[in-house]
């Protein structure tokens, strides 16, 4: 309990630099960032400059105390006011419209990918030096691809070539409004097949290689030796002794390595033109919408601390040193 | 994804640096027994390195156009004219690729060289010093860790004014040393209480001298793989950012011909000539990198190592799975899929060696 509590404070220590950090930057740029908001969207009302103002620090806002104490309540309600390039809806309403698209396919996906890369890298360091094993160079070249181009060689050879799979989108607009109906889910898996298979197989690859280096260090400990001494069958002596060890180290790394994932899966939706929030990142980007670019930044260095705070929960279930750690202390 | 492949970097022996057996007697003879010690990998690794290198240094002067240079020829095929085709507006990829090597790997370069050395600065004084110096130096460590990086990046790109090479070099190098530091700072720990560090203390060194000069030397093996790991990172990185359009698009990289590639239609019009080229520039790049940085891993671990040259009965290959010669003999009539499905069955505790008809051994 008291590992968990550690770690929640140090959790809590990061959302606030990057909350802090959200709250300095824009306030450190030169130039007036309102004003060229509004000349770019005419139809704005005054209310949603005085909204923008509070939001980037520009003008006669008060002390920089002030202004954080009341930027940090709209982070905490989550308020980002209205947003400026689609004027009436929120940043709000934007993203509950998009947080489910990604959640569900980087999620899965990523969840996906961990498993079958960890469980080859299983197979691959049990019998290191096999067939499985010497293919580690090619799956070297699959973790050096950049998302995005593969993405634009799935397109291009799988959508455009061979029609198998649609192009982009989450789902076809003309024929489905989201709901749950079996013809829309049916029509957003069948959308989301090929952003998926993306990201499993630039993923996997890495889970794969740094699970295999792991399980080969494993295998030459005493322990294990002793249990196949011991007769043990060999699913016991790879899945209990070897793999159950091996994976702490790989645990670890999922929690630090899920920021790059996500953050490489963010680029690949604009390739698929994918309805989730990195679409909505780079569009915001593209069109100066700074109170959109800081909410999301806030959403997914939030997810990440959630993801990696349950890594750690996971961590202390797993790993009996850690719990001893407690106690010694 | 790119710092994937270090878990057993932090494991690197702290024997002392160049303390190679058979002595060392010149720095040239040292560098070449390196050489034939590296694994197989780690060799195609920095061959493949090594020919992107050089297309970076002599390619802008060998290409045969100004990557700029538009001609009437618009999305034309590969030719003899033109080797790699050309683009919408008629200019030459091959061109545009050389040119655009020798800006990525520009630009990664400078970032592992600054991000590095950050995390060593990091790192060292972290451990060196100890007390309320590591405590603050590590929460920073761990915070920066924990960010991700490439959203932050996105939200710095796009609110900088400008957005040339500097600004995304010192972007990128500013958050890509957390991983070093962390790994310099678990390595110093263990150094700091050396005997050789402790005897330097007390003839006097001062503690810069200590530092520079008996510290980093045992941690060279580790820098160069936090070295390659922030190369690999920063190559990711910047091509992304620059597909997505967060950099100069005057300037032609890796990322900038893919992102006029992706603007220029040439995905749907299945101008494959136009994308394909960069896209597996940089996966070779990458394919490199990753594979020199597996070779310094098992250089650090003989365990990984050993894994080569591991045993073999009468040119058969004896798995960990089959502890003893007898059970491979035993499994000798299954087939090699068969023989390790086998291995998982409760039957496998049971094994008897297989009888023939007359009910001898065979």
């Amino acid at each position: 309990m008291q590992f968990i509590l550690r770690r929640l404070a140090f959790y809590l220590v990061a959302a606030w630099v990057a909350i802090t950090a959200n709250f300095f930057i824009p306030r450190a740029l030169p130039g007036n960032v309102v004003e060229a908001i509004m000349a770019k969207n005419p139809d704005l009302q005054p209310s949603a400059q005085k909204a923008l103002e509070a939001l980037l620090g520009v003008g006669n806002q008060g002390s920089l105390w002030h202004q954080y104490v009341h930027y940090l309540g709209q982070v905490f309600t989550f308020n980002f006011g209205p947003d400026p390039i689609n004027y009436p809806s929120s940043v709000n309403q934007i993203l509950s419209q998009e947080v489910p698209w990604t959640l569900a396919l980087v999620g899965l996906s990523t969840i996906i990918a961990f498993v079958i890369g960890t469980g080859l890298g299983i197979l691959a360091g049990w019998r290191a030096g096999g067939r499985l094993d010497k293919s580690l160079p090619a799956w070297m070249f699959v973790q050096g691809i950049p998302y995005f181009f593969l993405a634009l060689v799935f397109i291009e050879v799988l959508a455009v070539k061979f029609r198998i799979f649609p192009i982009g989108q989450g789902f076809d607009a003309e024929y489905y409004t989201p709901g749950w109906t079996w013809g829309f889910i049916a029509n957003a898996i069948d959308h989301s097949i090929l952003p998926a298979l993306t990201i499993v197989l630039t993923s996997m690859a890495g889970w794969m290689l740094q699970m295999r280096n792991v399980m080969v260090t494993t295998i030459g400990e005493d322990y294990v030796v002793a249990a196949q001494a011991k007769g043990l069958p060999n699913r016991r002596v790879i899945f209990t002794y070897a793999a159950r060890n091996a994976m702490l180290p790989q645990l670890q790394g999922f929690g630090l390595a899920i920021g790059y994932v996500v953050a490489g899966a963010l680029v690949m939706e604009l390739v698929f033109s994918y309805p989730g929030i990195g679409l909505q990142l780079l569009n915001a980007v593209g069109n100066d919408d700074y109170p959109m670019m800081q909410a999301i930044f806030l959403l997914i260095t939030f997810a990440v601390l959630v993801a990696n705070m349950l890594v750690d929960i996971v961590l202390v279930l797993a790993d009996p040193r850690v719990r001893a750690r407690e106690v010694a202390r | 994804m790119t710092m994937l492949s270090t878990t057993s970097a932090a494991e690197l022996p702290g024997a002392p640096a160049g303390a190679q057996p058979g002595g060392q007697p010149g720095k040239l003879s040292g560098l070449a027994a390196t050489w034939r010690r590296l694994p197989a990998t780690a060799k195609a690794g920095a061959v493949l390195l090594l020919v992107f290198i050089l297309a970076a240094i002599i390619g802008p002067q060998v290409a045969p156009y100004a990557p700029g240079l538009q001609t009437p020829l618009a999305n034309h095929p590969p030719s003899g004219a033109h080797l790699l085709g050309t683009t919408a507006t008629g200019q030459d990829v091959l061109s545009q690729l050389l040119t655009g090597i020798r800006l990525s790997l520009e630009l990664a370069f400078w970032v592992g060289v600054i991000a590095t050395a950050l995390s060593v600065i990091v790192g060292v004084t972290s451990a060196f010093l100890g007390g309320i110096w590591d405590e603050v130096l590590s929460l920073l460590t761990n915070v920066f860790l924990v960010i991700p990086a490439l959203p932050l990046l996105i939200l710095l790109l796009g609110l900088l004014p400008g957005k040339g090479q500097l600004p995304t070099i010192l972007v990128l190098a500013g958050l890509g040393w957390p991983w070093g530091a962390r790994v310099i700072r678990a390595q110093t720990l263990m150094i700091r209480n050396r005997d050789f560090i402790a005897a330097a203390r007390e003839t006097g060194e001062r503690g810069w001298r200590i530092i520079v000069f008996e510290l980093i030397p045992n941690e060279v093996s580790l820098i160069a793989a936090s070295f390659v790991n922030t190369v690999l990172y920063a190559i990711g990185a910047s091509v992304a950012l620059a597909f997505v359009g967060l950099t100069d698009l005057s300037s032609f990289s890796l990322g900038t011909i893919l992102y006029w590639a992706e603007s220029g239609n040439a995905l749907q019009q299945s101008y494959w000539w136009w994308f394909v080229p960069p896209g597996v520039a940089v996966a070779l790049i990458g394919t490199a990198l990753v594979m020199l940085n597996t070779g310094i891993d098992e250089l650090g671990n003989p365990r990984l190592r050993d894994v080569r040259n591991a045993t073999k009965i009468a040119g058969r290959r004896i798995w960990p799975t089959d502890p003893t010669p007898v059970l491979a003999a035993m499994n000798g009539h299954r087939g090699r899929l068969a023989s390790f499905m086998h291995s998982f069955s409760r039957g496998s505790l049971l094994d008897e060696a297989p009888l023939d008809k007359a009910g001898e051994l065979r």
